[in-house]
């Protein structure tokens, strides 16, 4: 103990440098550092200079601004395009509302909302394609975040149950969004209209939201005790996995018009289903993988605590389960968000279908390269959006800490 | 991926082959389309010049156009039409299983698809060929000089087996280099991976205009394959067939006497079957089930063929070729309105 209380402090070794002593440590140290050096930048210097020269002189980038609303909406009707900005000021309202009752992550989302809509209407997009009245719009949407961001502050004080209305609220914009696009009656607008990132983000969205109980059901049912219920779950998961997402929206797109020529399902809501339930077979083995990670105890407290299965399953093991899985999770949500362009095979007109669409466009002909990777830029931004709230969500969550 | 679209078709075919056509005695589409007040039309939805979406999010093209000229013979309003985009596998289960009405997407006719797949076909509105296309400065001008020469084409496509079944026949060693998708096709032939390209040839027209340097390529005249494109309908709906064929055969009769969008309302003449086209005579709506003025609607909504072909294909720097009235040696002839 004595020889513990004497011992010399030494202090951390520098972890930041100077600039110079850090290049030479690390990448000129040696005679075939300093090669292996030189010769990636040499590397890097040419990809970079061929795509920038690429970027800067021969790319037609007028092929964006000028289709944009073509990659935003696809051929959704010009004359009923305010239904697009009423489901966004519903996001944009449910938002605000939550940054200000819940803080934390809640607020960054609805700040990332609002900063992204102010960027969009600072775009130096010319002004014919991009009008003034569409900016308008789009500052209406963030002033409705900001003022509902401080309704939501307020009533933090005089309605404590502004909390369960708000969570309400997000689950019903979801039948919401899809009557208030859809429409009624003679006029209805019907789904092969639906196109570009609206059809993708939907598609996603319906997913994302349908998979993840279906999953965790599957999974729980698949760890049941009652053979029926076990067996069904896993010949659901099993055969699910064992197929191509492909052949199953081919399935959904062609065999079920033949098999039941009297059900006349949608062209989306197929897709929308063939996602979900492909999904749901990873999302379940995902969660099983969450639910054997909890040790036996959990139960057996939960159950001498008087708990039935129900309760102990929601409040004492799936918390856990779920908590310490949210990585796979979210790369689940990922694989999904970015499987919706195969939707393209079928005929729907998602983020990527229009894509090729533009390019067979006789004015735009040859674009491809660009086309392409202004997609690839708005994939990336989402899937990039998505891994960022959950590091923020796993922070928030301690997970990962001992 | 070809290979397994291939295979799709090849069970969808199978199954196609199972189902019936239309049942004795069912309602006709076009009494269906006229009790909805919509058409719905499946097209290619990427194929220029044929159909595509416009920037203002409408669809455009040749057989677009035709789909409105249908819909506005039916429904006497040619915006009174829902299109549908369709990949080739799901195209005739689309319109077996009544997901779509009429079916305008480049689609050869054959004998095949006549008899067993379900599919009525509607007179050719365009009248395609296999053809190829090569540097100028090679000074080839004939398929027997491509003897050893590397010819680029897509993958599984009827267009690789017309091409090694013709060079066969004319006994040339030649060097094929298959490629997945059409972009890629065209950007290494501009590499210069393959010296010869070869595809449709309104493809390869529409293709030859964004090469770099459009002039420094030619086309062969020789065209090794027959490739009728036209509207589709479902297996044993006649009268609906009809409807579709006289529509096309309304556009080409107005374009041989000359009748065009704009002076349709006020043509005036004394030959008794252009009065009838016109409905001014005779009951030719009242046989088709159709209102009285629906030649006049498609003309005054679409135009004659010349100036559909003229609108869409033109500007590709597509030739008319075949596709002329038969009075200017052409192919299209459109069958008495009488």
């Amino acid at each position: 103990m004595s020889e513990l209380e004497h011992t010399q402090e030494i202090k951390p070794p520098h972890s930041s440098k100077a600039v110079l002593p850090w290049l030479k440590e690390n990448l000129f140290s040696t005679w075939y550092n300093t090669l292996l050096t030189l010769f990636a930048l040499g590397i890097v210097y040419f990809v970079l200079k061929g795509i920038l020269v690429w970027a800067f002189t021969d790319a037609n980038w007028d092929v964006i601004p000028a289709n944009l609303r073509l990659f935003l909406v696809g051929p959704y009707p010009k004359t009923e395009i305010w239904r697009v900005w009423i489901v966004l000021y519903t996001v944009c309202a449910l938002a605000g509302l939550s940054g200000g009752i819940w803080g934390g992550l809640t607020l960054r989302f609805a700040v990332g909302i609002g900063g992204a809509g102010i960027v969009c209407t600072l775009l130096p997009i010319d002004m014919a394609t991009f009008s003034w009245t569409t900016r308008g719009w789009i500052l209406g949407g963030v002033a409705l975040i900001a003022a509902l961001f401080f309704v939501g502050i307020r009533s933090r004080d005089f309605s404590p149950k502004m909390r369960r209305w708000v969570l309400v609220g997000w689950i019903l914009s979801f039948p919401w969004t899809l009557i208030m696009l859809r429409g009624f009656g003679e006029n209805a607008i019907p789904t092969t209209n639906w196109g570009g990132l609206l059809l993708t983000l939907i598609l996603a969205a319906v997913g994302i939201c349908f998979c993840f109980p279906l999953g965790v059901l599957l999974a729980l049912g698949r760890r049941s005790t009652l053979p029926a219920v076990k067996w069904v779950s896993i010949a659901y998961i099993e055969i699910i996995r064992g197929v191509p997402l492909v052949t199953i929206l081919f399935m959904a797109q062609i065999m079920i018009p033949i098999f039941m020529p009297d059900v006349r399902l949608d062209k989306v809501l197929r897709a929308m289903l063939a996602l979900t339930f492909f999904s749901a077979a990873y999302m379940a083995e995902n969660v099983r993988g969450g639910l054997q990670a909890i040790p036996r105890g959990q139960h057996e407290a939960a159950q001498a605590l008087g708990l039935n299965y129900v309760q102990s399953t929601v409040f004492i093991v799936l918390p856990q389960a779920l908590r310490s899985v949210i990585p796979a999770i979210v790369g689940q949500f990922i694989a999904l968000f970015k499987d919706t362009s195969l939707v393209t095979i079928v005929g729907l007109l998602d983020l990527l279908g229009i894509a090729k669409i533009v390019i067979a466009n006789p004015d735009w002909l040859g674009l491809q390269a660009e086309v392409y990777l202004f997609v690839a830029v708005i994939y990336f931004v989402f899937c990039y959006l998505m891994s960022y709230v959950s590091q923020q969500i796993e922070t928030s969550l301690g997970v990962g800490k001992t | 991926m070809r290979k397994f679209l291939f295979c799709v078709s090849a069970l969808v075919l199978a199954i196609a082959l199972v189902v019936p056509g239309l049942a004795q005695g069912e309602e006709s589409i076009r009494d269906k389309v006229k009790k909805r007040g919509k058409l719905i039309c499946g097209v290619h939805g990427g194929l220029p010049g044929f159909s595509f979406l416009s920037e203002d999010g409408k669809w455009s093209g040749f057989d677009a156009d035709y789909g409105r000229a249908i819909a506005a013979a039916v429904l006497g309003d040619p915006d009174k039409v829902e299109f549908v985009p369709l990949k080739a596998p799901e195209r005739f289960p689309a319109l077996q299983t009544g997901e779509i009405d009429v079916l305008i997407r480049n689609t050869t006719w054959t004998l095949t698809r006549d008899t067993q797949v379900g599919a009525d076909f509607a007179p050719p509105t365009f009248y395609d060929g296999q053809g190829f296309m090569l540097a100028k400065a090679l000074g080839i001008t004939s398929l027997e000089e491509l003897a050893g020469a590397s010819i680029g084409v897509t993958a599984g496509s009827t267009t690789e087996l017309n091409l090694t079944d013709t060079m066969r026949a004319l006994g040339i060693d030649f060097n094929p280099v298959v490629f997945e998708e059409i972009d890629t096709l065209y950007n290494s032939y501009e590499q210069g991976r393959c010296d010869v390209v070869t595809s449709d040839k309104s493809q390869l027209v529409a293709r030859r205009q964004v090469l770099k340097d459009p002039e420094a390529h030619i086309i062969l005249d020789a065209t090794i394959s027959k490739e009728p494109l036209g509207p589709v309908t479902v297996h044993g709906d006649n009268k609906w067939n009809d409807v579709v064929s006289w529509v096309v055969y309304a556009t080409f009769f107005a374009e041989e006497h000359e009748i065009t969008q704009a002076n349709v309302s006020t043509f005036e003449t004394d030959n008794p079957e252009i009065k009838r086209f016109l409905g001014k005579t005779g009951d030719t709506g009242k046989q088709l089930g159709l209102p009285q003025d629906w030649a006049h609607q498609v003309i005054n909504a679409v135009g004659n063929y010349g100036e559909v072909f003229e609108r869409n294909l033109t500007p590709l720097g597509l030739p008319r070729g075949v596709n002329k009235p038969w009075t200017q040696g052409g192919l299209l002839y459109a069958m008495p309105f009488r």
